[in-house]
């Protein structure tokens, strides 16, 4: 049976009908058409699919669309704002934080969370907060760079 | 991956909740945090035909104290329990221990109820349920009942937890003064689930003569147990003296029914449990003083 569902995704109202078993990842991608966010491995462990909930990086593979009834969500596409990248956007962009990108959507979101909690995070919290989003190009290190490049934009900017 | 269809329902009270337990039977249920039940019916080992959503119940979320007890919400996070005031300065291991859970966005979700009722063999809370000696409040049709950890975990993902209850909340006791606690794990390096997990709580007379210990291990067999073996091994000594803790941590894999698996064998896994039973017991010892 399938059961109704309203959310708000970067500032938008969405509601639809989904059958309970319909995963998040599957409503932002197929039903919304938002497809920045990506499905690596469906099993819970590589992060790609990561997005925000009620401000919390989450992964979205791993939520059924009727779990995030009511919630406040945002994906990658909701962070640039008029045509500006956000910092985090920029850092990877300027540190050369991806190779192939597929990772990036999710290394960006779970980035947003980190900085929130952890404006000027050392490298080991960035590692370690890093743990649950894997990438298969970069080894890492220019990812690192690409936040602590962010945290210092972000904390000039305040 | 799909999950095999169900119905779902969203129970706003914890009556409620029992009722649709009551009603469905064996077909439903419970979700909490999902972290360890949707990842299983998406491989279809699980394939519920109703799932109970807690997420809307009031009251089952966050930590109080009560006396010298801390009082932890079933549905309280691993992210809540890592940055909780009380939790922090009462019995800072729980903390500890929940930051380790995992990776950020699980703990964003993941549940320590959840967490005690799934009783994955390699989590880690129970390690450190078994060390502080939690106490589980579990409500069914009839009312509450508490259940000591040490009846808790009864085999391989099994619990002391009955068909028609819930857990509601986890009673953990405030550390005693003189009293160090560490939970330390040899972490799987994707899952970051416990390949072993060592947590030690340590009482000392002010001298560096162990009054206490308790001990508990996870991730080497079928589920958590208590390191007797340690325990006896420490209490009495004196564990500034040479080779004290070492000896002790000899009998770090006794009752374990350590398995060989993947990540590997039993020698192996035997080995670890005798080498974080050390370094916990260390770093307890430490920071008992
Ligand atoms: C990628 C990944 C990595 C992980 N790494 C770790 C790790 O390193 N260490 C670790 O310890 N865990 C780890 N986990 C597991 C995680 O901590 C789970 O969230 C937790 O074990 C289960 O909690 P939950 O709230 O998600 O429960 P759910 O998945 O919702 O439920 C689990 C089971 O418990 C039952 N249940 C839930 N709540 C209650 C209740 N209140 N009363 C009775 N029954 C209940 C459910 O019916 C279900 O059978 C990991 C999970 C993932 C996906
Ligand atoms: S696709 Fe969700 S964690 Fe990999
Ligand atoms: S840039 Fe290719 S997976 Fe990270």
């Amino acid at each position: 049976m399938k059961l109704p569902v309203k959310m708000t995704i970067n500032g938008q109202s969405v509601s639809h009908e989904v059958e309970p078993r319909f995963l998040l990842v599957h409503y932002i991608r197929e039903t919304v058409g938002l497809t920045g966010t990506h499905v690596g491995c469906d099993t819970s462990q590589c992060g790609a699919c990561t997005i925000t909930l009620n401000g919390q990086a989450v992964k979205s593979c791993t939520l059924f669309t009727v779990q995030a009834d009511g919630a406040n969500i945002m994906t990658i596409e909701g962070l640039a704002k008029d045509g500006e990248l956000h910092p985090i956007q920029q850092g990877f962009w300027e540190k050369h934080g991806l190779q192939c990108g597929f990772c990036t959507p999710g290394m960006i979101m779970l980035a947003v969370q980190m900085l929130e909690r952890y404006p000027k995070p050392s490298e080991e919290v960035i590692r370690h907060q890093l743990e649950g989003n894997l990438c298969r190009c970069t080894g890492y290190h220019n990812i690192v760079k690409a936040i602590e490049w962010a945290a210092d934009k972000m904390a000039a900017a305040k | 991956m799909y999950p095999a269809s169900f119905e779902y329902h969203s129970p706003t009270t914890v009556k409620d909740a029992l009722g649709l337990m009551g009603k469905l039977g064996d077909d439903a249920k419970l979700l909490a945090g999902g972290h360890s039940l949707i990842p299983m019916m998406k491989l279809r080992l699980a394939q519920p035909k109703h799932l109970i959503d807690l997420r809307n119940v009031p009251g089952l979320k966050g930590v109080k104290e009560d006396g010298g007890t801390i009082v932890i919400g079933a549905m309280t996070t691993w992210y809540e329990l890592e940055t909780n005031a009380i939790v922090k300065a009462k019995c800072p291991i729980v903390s500890e221990t929940a930051s380790i859970v995992g990776d950020p966005a699980v703990r964003n979700l993941g549940t320590i109820g959840g967490g005690l009722a799934h009783a994955d063999p390699a989590a880690d809370m129970p390690a450190t349920a078994i060390a502080c000696n939690f106490e589980m409040v579990c409500e069914g049709p009839k009312g509450r009942r508490t259940v000591k950890v040490d009846e808790w975990f009864q085999g391989l993902m099994s619990t002391a937890l009955k068909e028609d209850e819930i857990l509601v909340e986890v009673r953990v006791p405030a550390l005693a003064k003189g009293t160090g606690a560490a939970y330390l794990k040899f972490p799987h390096p994707a899952s970051r689930f416990a390949i072993v997990g060592v947590a030690a709580v340590i009482s000392t007379d002010g001298k560096g003569t162990c009054s206490k210990a308790s001990i508990g291990v996870t991730g080497a067999g079928t589920k958590a147990v208590r390191a007797k073996g340690v325990e006896a091994g420490l209490s009495g000594k004196n564990l500034a003296g040479a080779g004290a803790i070492e000896a002790a941590a000899q009998k770090g894999a006794e009752g374990v029914d350590v398995q060989a698996d993947l990540q590997g064998s039993v020698e192996y896994k035997a080995h670890l449990c005798r080498v974080f039973a050390k370094r916990a017991v260390e770093a307890a010892a430490k920071r008992a003083g």
